[in-house]
């Protein structure tokens, strides 16, 4: 019985759906996330140590390198927490056939990077 | 751990601390963007508040199982070799347990020393 659907192998022509975008960065950034999480506990502890230690803590947020990783890291959580809302949704049934599903995937993938730019935005207004 | 935290238990625990984790995430982002501590006195005022340091004391455990159950799905899709994968597992509960600690020591001590 031949297929009338094209059925290829070309690894160039053959492309990840949207919600598999959205589904591999939501599982990149958890691991990114992870992988910051002693950073951040020393850090947290550090600058409730005392003065000294949150002056530390401070120094090594405002270094650049560091201002890089937080800016990976918060695209991260605003990626893994869009996509975590997307992915709840569809546990209960809700936007799951495929026009909705695409139109979510592509809200998702543009909300995170919208979002780290506001954020940006926000804390250079606010900040001095 | 693997026994209580597989299959069905580790889905549905996946979901239930991400809806905390949410509500505490979106809490701390806006927190640090507003009004963010700007020196130590007011940090530790601001983590030793009853309501905060709850908050962030139910979020450890909380965020530790969601790490726990995250990295695992992802060494069990990925990392076959059965040695590898277990000491990487092994690795991740170590760090993942120690930070919770010093995170869970770092709020208790915060309001001690006023």
């Amino acid at each position: 019985m031949p297929t009338p659907r094209p059925v290829f192998l070309e690894l160039w022509r053959i492309k990840l759906p949207l919600s598999g975008v959205v589904s591999i960065l939501h599982r990149v950034s958890g691991v990114l996330m992870v992988l910051a999480i002693p950073v951040v506990a020393i850090l947290f502890h550090q600058a409730l140590s005392g003065p000294e230690g949150f002056a530390a803590t401070v120094a090594v947020l405002e270094a650049w390198p560091t201002k890089l990783t937080l800016l990976g890291l918060l695209w991260a959580l605003f990626h893994h927490l869009m996509a975590g809302i997307r992915h709840l949704f569809l546990d209960y049934g809700v936007g799951l056939d495929r026009a909705q599903s695409r139109q979510t995937a592509r809200l998702t993938l543009q909300a995170a990077p919208v979002l780290l730019v506001l954020s940006i935005i926000l804390s250079f207004l606010l900040g001095d | 751990m693997s026994r209580q935290a597989s299959g069905l238990m580790a889905w549905l625990l996946q979901r239930t601390t991400a809806i905390y984790l949410a509500f505490l995430t979106g809490y701390l982002l806006l927190k640090f963007i507003f009004d963010a501590p700007a020196d130590h006195a007011e940090l530790v005022a601001w983590v030793a508040h009853p309501v905060v340091a709850m908050a962030l004391m139910l979020g450890v455990p909380l965020g530790l199982i969601h790490a726990w159950v995250g990295i695992r799905n992802v060494l069990i899709d990925y990392v076959h070799p059965t040695r590898l994968r277990l000491g990487l597992m092994t690795g991740f509960v170590f760090i993942i347990l120690a930070s919770g600690l010093w995170f869970l020591k770092a709020i208790i001590t915060a309001g001690l020393g006023r």
